[in-house]
């Protein structure tokens, strides 16, 4: 039976952890390696990394973190943030990451999904969709969450399926950060919409919220940052609680 | 012992590379090349492949010779292979991705679009999945059945011959998901991404 996953989040600024866990023997609290081979070690199902570096110059610190983490993490490794072209996500997967995530290129450019998901296979295009509630509808957000596309979210989705893209990463821009849990009706709706797996993210406080994306959102995996940052609750208590709400999970 | 991991300029085979480094220690003298030589006098190898049945093949034919040489390692020699995902699709008389496409051949069977029952399994079928040791193969040595292992596709191997099967797993329906016929071996899914466990398998594979 295929299991549920949990996938927690680090977002890397300038190279290093910005919302990080707070272990008192980690040696450097802010070194994205180190903390992805705790989450590894504690059993996450797969590593993402959300860079969030603005200038243009520090931008090349993410290509060593993943190649470094790649040498000690042997699940699966999901790159985003700041990935533009072909040519970035086949440097990225060169270093290392087994999969990459197009936020603001795919509604720039469809080209980008669709020759990088022919090129390197569907497998590791991940389209991250970041969508805000107006009215009884969404819209893509793209830069971060600063420019509103005007694009209606479940079509969009649709589209980036046929586009070509193997999984999808669903935010709701309302939620995130927030800590009230997932948008439900959001993550529902995209997955009905959609044949291809969809990944619930933005707004997780505590453990339940993780079980009503699943169990209620309908999504296959569930992101997390700072539910697992802070030592707050660690993956093996989520999937524990996930396991005793009847969710099948990897432990 | 020299092992060589095939690169024919498909997909992303980073993670195949590091992990195998990982095993391999400084014991192992693991090699990354197309060049049909150093094949040809490598103890064992891997076949990686991501993306489509169709690409890979497309992509391995390009260079000039390389069939003629895997066929002699693997059926006249019949040293170890392993081929992982798309390599081990490879394996296969016939694809069915994209287009009909002719295989390796080297395990007879097809490889056909995983039936989603309409949309109700979502494809590809992408994440951690139990599986089911059917048969003792040297590769799941120490690996007890209904280990967790990592997939992602949306195609699978229907061999003809029931006997090569050594691991399934449940979706929509039974699915092959490693073969072990002599000296040929596959997972569908993949070892260099199933964590410790993932690890254990490409040792036992070094260990042969």
């Amino acid at each position: 039976m295929l299991k549920n996953r949990i996938i927690p989040c680090l977002d890397v600024k300038n190279g290093r952890v910005v919302k990080g866990i707070n272990f008192v023997d980690l040696k450097d609290a802010g070194d994205p390696v180190e903390q992805a081979k705790i989450y590894s070690d504690g059993g996450a199902d797969e590593i993402c990394f959300l860079d969030i570096t603005a200038s243009n110059e520090n931008r090349d610190t993410i290509y060593d973190i993943v190649e470094k983490t790649s040498k000690k993490c042997f699940v699966p490794l999901t790159v985003g943030g700041g990935v533009r072209s072909v040519e970035d996500i086949n440097r990225l997967l060169k270093c290392g990451a087994d999969k990459v995530s197009i936020n603001t290129a795919a509604v720039e450019n469809p080209k980008v999904v669709i020759d990088s998901s022919k090129k390197f296979g569907s497998q590791c295009v991940v389209v991250a969709i970041d969508a805000k509630k107006k009215g009884d509808k969404w819209e893509v957000f793209t830069h971060g969450g600063r420019n509103n596309s005007g694009i209606d979210a479940l079509e969009y989705a649709k589209q980036m399926e046929e586009n070509g893209a193997g999984e999808l990463l669903v935010t709701s821009m309302d939620r995130d950060g927030t800590q009230v849990g997932y948008d439900i009706n959001l993550m529902s709706k995209i997955s009905s919409e959609v044949n291809i797996p969809v990944i619930a993210s933005g707004g997780v406080g505590n453990l339940d919220h993780l079980v009503d994306g699943i169990k209620l959102g309908n999504a296959s995996a569930v992101l997390a940052a700072s539910i697992f940052h802070y030592g707050k609750h660690s993956i093996k208590e989520a999937k524990e609680y996930l396991d005793s709400k009847g969710i099948p999970v990897r432990i | 012992m020299n092992v060589t991991i095939v690169d024919y300029k498909s997909g992303n085979i980073s993670s195949v590379i590091n992990s195998f480094k990982e095993v391999a220690k400084n014991k192992v003298n693991i090699e990354v090349t197309s060049d049909l030589n150093k094949i040809k006098s490598s103890d064992k190898i891997v076949l990686p492949g991501q993306g489509s049945f169709k690409n890979c093949i497309e992509a391995l034919k390009k260079i000039n010779g390389i069939t003629d040489t895997l066929n002699e390692f693997v059926i006249n020699k019949k040293k170890p292979v392993l081929g992982i995902c798309v390599g081990l699709q490879m394996f296969a008389d016939i694809g069915y991705e994209e287009t009909k496409t002719e295989g390796l051949g080297w395990i007879s069977g097809n490889v056909s679009k995983i039936d989603n029952q309409n949309g109700k399994y979502k494809l590809p079928h992408i994440g951690w999945n139990q599986i089911e040791i059917v048969k003792n193969s040297k590769i799941f040595k120490d690996i007890e059945s209904k280990s967790h292992m990592y997939f992602v596709h949306s195609y699978e191997f229907i061999p003809k011959d029931k006997d090569v099967i050594s691991a399934t797993i449940e979706y929509s329906s039974k699915i092959v998901c490693s073969v072990e016929k002599g000296n040929i071996y596959g997972t569908q899914f993949h070892p260099e991404k199933s964590d410790k466990l993932g690890l254990k398998i490409i040792e036992n594979f070094l260990k042969l």
